[in-house]
């Protein structure tokens, strides 16, 4: 499956939710599928995306977080998963798109997952509760749905072609995006979780900031 | 990397002689007024979320952790992991401060300058400083030596602290300047604050 069309499937359940996702060809795509406040993409730090969503999902349980991640970058972070499950977030959703190569480097620097490890086998191996393997975007669709609809800590791994986007250029500087983020996480405070959900006007989320402007001075 | 409880610490008895049947000493003399002064003080800053990977002479503050019911603590496997967490937590509107041993502090480089400096994002990092002056482990002594230097090279401000009177204070000093400037800052614990010899 292409990454792209995977992530177009899910599109409808990241663009009601908390995304993060990791550097280069995965945040280039979603953005080119329809940037939303609540998406936070963390360029470079390779590895740290799946932590980032952790803390956001502990510190707000009410909210649903779904990462977005690559092989290469969980490969450098594979403790990620021990964490994830010794904490066990039922808010957090962890996607891994698994091409088996480092592909911002050229399709000739494969990982480990070429070789064969089985990064879904080690996740449910650290112990986390719902893992599973996919190769097709139905079937990867269908196993976030019922991810999220559990409200079980998850990691699912989606096998895509090592196709990427023509540019990993975003039009949206990444400290436009933490502060647009950050401001739109505070908008969500307090709100119902339908209403948490959608997508803030930038005047609905200015108005959120005034009334908390008193928690973080 | 040695972070675990220290093997060679110094026992008990060397202080009281033989301990009675039953008794189970401390393991190490790792000051638990000391801690509790750094743990009042975190909460005193309205820190709600810890990040921690456990080395001795953090034992109390994880322990001080686990007994609250309103600190979400967060053991790590490394912890440049902590960094992402607490970019997340303060992108949530949890204040966090990340617990580790310098050795920590060496592993978390790329976290630190790729993620919260890179983002501007304040860290509150309380980093326990082995390998100085009165260390008896062969193997803290190289991170001892470039702790400081490590922190000047990142451009993280940090002060030691090493006096209880200074804690609370500091804390508050270090958090508000990490909050203002939007990048990390560090207090270096101590021996003459944390261990009692």
């Amino acid at each position: 499956m292409l990454r792209l069309e995977a992530m177009r499937a899910i599109y409808p359940l990241l663009a009601e939710r908390v995304v993060v996702t990791n550097m280069g060809a995965a945040p280039a795509e979603l953005f080119s599928l329809g940037h939303r406040p609540g998406f936070f993409y963390v360029e470079h730090s390779m590895g740290l995306a799946s932590s980032v969503a952790l803390g956001i999902a502990l510190a707000r349980p009410e909210l649903e977080v779904v990462t977005l991640d690559g092989d290469g970058s969980v490969l450098m972070n594979l403790g990620t998963f021990t964490t994830l499950a010794r904490h066990r977030p039922p808010n957090l959703l962890h996607v891994v798109f698994d091409n088996e190569v480092l592909l911002s480097v050229g399709r000739s620097f494969s990982t480990a997952t070429a070789a064969g490890s089985d990064l879904a086998a080690i996740a449910a191996a650290a112990g986390v509760p719902r893992t599973g393997t996919y190769h097709s975007v139905d079937s990867l669709a269908v196993a976030c749905r019922e991810a999220l609809a559990a409200r079980e800590l998850a990691v699912l791994v989606a096998k895509v072609e090592p196709v990427g986007p023509a540019s990993y250029f975003i039009d949206l500087h990444l400290l436009e995006n933490r502060f647009q983020f950050e401001r739109h996480l505070r908008g969500l405070r307090g709100l119902p979780r339908g209403e948490a959900a959608g997508v803030l006007t930038a005047g609905g989320a200015e108005n959120q900031q005034q009334e908390h402007t008193g928690e973080r001075p | 990397m040695s972070r675990d409880a220290d093997p060679h610490a110094p026992r008990p008895a060397r202080r009281g002689g033989v301990p009675p049947l039953g008794y189970t000493a401390p393991a190490m003399p790792v000051s638990a007024a000391s801690s509790k002064l750094v743990y009042e003080g975190l909460k005193e800053c309205g820190i709600r979320l810890l990040s921690v990977l456990p080395e001795t002479w953090l034992v109390h503050l994880v322990s001080l952790a686990e007994a609250d019911p309103d600190m979400i603590l967060v053991r790590l496997a490394k912890e440049e992991e902590g960094v992402g967490v607490s970019v997340g937590a303060h992108l949530a509107g949890v204040r966090s401060a990340m617990l580790m041993q310098n050795h920590g502090l060496l592993a978390s480089v790329n976290g630190i300058v790729s993620l919260a400096q890179l983002y501007r994002v304040p860290l509150l990092m309380l980093v326990s400083y082995r390998g100085g002056f009165g260390e008896e482990h062969p193997w803290q002594t190289e991170g001892g030596g470039v702790t400081e230097d490590l922190l000047r090279a990142l451009r993280i401000p940090y002060l030691l602290l090493a006096r209880a009177d200074e804690v609370a204070p500091r804390l508050r000093q270090a958090l508000t300047l990490a909050e203002a400037s939007l990048r990390p800052v560090a207090l270096l614990l101590c021996r003459d604050l944390m261990w009692e010899e």
